[in-house]
């Protein structure tokens, strides 16, 4: 198994690559970054881009930062990064306990964030992340720089309103208020395997009473999927297991199931009912708050 | 003016240089060559193996500038400037097996070797980072490196019989 040919172009700047992305993607040129499912898919020959664009060289992708409230995350930021957390607040732990669910350390030692919203894969963890916390993605191409809300990014599996010609330069995730707790759980059946359905979740408590609420499912749908139904059953209720228990089944009801050999819709839904409590439970025993 | 006309069958080469077990390696490399076929083909170093050739099986796991990584999944051209360590660089010919392969010895930690590798690498960096790893920590540095004959137990009991603790413990 051995990717076909393709041309190879290493650009170390922005514009070079924007530049070199727009002349080849009519031609099924493809940006590479991390590599860690797109190697794989060439050595498959599920994909045969003609063209290669590699991005490792340009420096300025290669940041994390906290700008006015947002967690700014460029092309290059790898998953290992997430592993301690990136700023102290609920967000950072929170990406903390997700960046150890995605695959292994070899993996994470070379794939990145934008890999995986540019991949779209409906396990991912970062994008479930990204829609959940209402992230905007900043893509660019010689063109021009436009954000994307993640609410509008994800079509369908591994699809996205993303443009050949143009790359995902960063996404700009909101910190959660520092008093959310915040919660995450997946379920698969190897260690490191793709989510047969995960739930990213946050809230904060006024007098006792959820205010807030953030609940996203992944792994269930095509493509990760913030559940406003769910939040709403959560806003104004205790913190607990009635109210968790409430969210989950109406998550379970709302989602329009993958199915696959080993997995019907039924037990999916029945997945979905566990992944959200548990992720609520999660976020009730938050340490940080 | 980057070659966009260019055909697909004509197989593009590139001049890399990759210092691999702290020796410096210069040739030219079809851009679409793996780093894992990079080091057994074109280096001659055969102690990399590779299984699934598509980052599940962990065979292929190498040390990229200090940190694993799955060299299927790694084109040669992107190792260019990078320092790579194998297997071949864990230990020295004619001297005594270092700790870690000796108690994989000791504990029945392999059996047909095809893994180990793979392994090696991966415990060669926990127990660098994290000299006193707990079980579990083992076993998720472990989870992403498949192994058919051992049942994983042996490598586990390897890897405690090196720690500060291994005396208290019992082995096996």
């Amino acid at each position: 198994m051995k990717p076909a040919p393709f041309a190879y172009h290493r650009p170390t700047t922005l514009d070079e690559a924007v530049a070199m992305l727009a002349e080849v993607a009519p031609l099924e040129g493809r940006v590479i970054a991390g590599g860690q499912s797109l190697i794989p898919m060439m050595a498959l020959r599920l994909a045969y881009p003609t063209h290669l664009v590699d991005i490792n060289g340009i420096g300025e992708l290669d940041r994390v930062a906290v700008e006015g409230g947002e967690l700014v995350v460029g092309a290059l930021a790898r998953h290992v990064r997430f592993e301690t957390p990136v700023e102290p607040g609920p967000t950072g732990r929170l990406l903390a306990r997700v960046a150890h669910n995605i695959a292994h350390f070899p993996i994470r030692s070379r794939g990145t964030m934008c890999g995986s919203l540019a991949n779209a894969d409906p396990a991912s963890e970062w994008c479930l992340a990204a829609v959940t916390l209402d992230a905007r993605l900043v893509a660019r191409s010689r063109s021009g720089t436009r954000e994307i809300a993640a609410r509008d990014y994800f079509l369908g599996i591994m699809m996205t309103t993303l443009e050949p010609e143009e790359i995902l330069v960063e996404v700009r995730l909101p910190l959660l208020p520092a008093d959310a707790r915040a919660g995450f759980y997946e379920f698969s059946r190897r260690a490191g395997d793709f989510a047969l359905a995960s739930c990213l979740c946050a809230y904060t408590l006024e007098g006792g009473l959820i205010a807030r609420a953030w609940l996203g499912v992944g792994g269930a749908e095509a493509h990760p999927r913030r559940i406003a139904d769910a939040e709403a059953a959560l806003v104004g209720q205790p913190a607990g297991e009635a109210a968790f228990r409430a969210a989950a089944e109406i998550a379970a009801a709302g989602i329009d199931p993958l199915e696959d050999a080993n997995t019907n819709a039924a037990y999916r839904r029945d997945l979905v009912r566990t992944v959200v409590r548990r992720a609520l439970e999660a976020a009730s025993r938050d340490a940080g708050v | 003016m980057i070659g966009a006309e260019r055909a697909m069958d004509e197989a593009e080469r590139r001049l890399i240089s990759v210092t691999v077990n702290e020796v410096v390696h210069r040739a030219e490399v079809d851009v679409r060559l793996t780093l894992a076929d990079f080091l057994r083909h074109t280096l001659q170093l055969t102690g990399t193996h590779v299984g699934c050739e598509h980052g599940v099986c962990g065979a292929c796991t190498v040390l990229v500038g200090g940190h694993t990584a799955r060299s299927c999944l790694m084109l040669a051209v992107q190792a260019h400037g990078h320092s790579v360590v194998t297997i071949e660089g864990l230990s020295t010919e004619g001297q005594p097996l270092p700790p870690l392969q000796q108690a994989l010895a000791d504990h029945h930690g392999l059996q047909c070797g095809f893994c180990t590798p793979g392994i090696l690498t991966t415990l060669t960096e926990l127990l660098r980072d994290n000299p006193s790893p707990s079980d579990e920590d083992i076993r998720v540095a472990l989870s992403g490196n498949i192994c058919r004959c051992t049942g994983y137990q042996g490598i586990v009991a390897a890897v405690r019989s090196l720690l500060p603790s291994a005396g208290r413990e019992v082995r096996g």
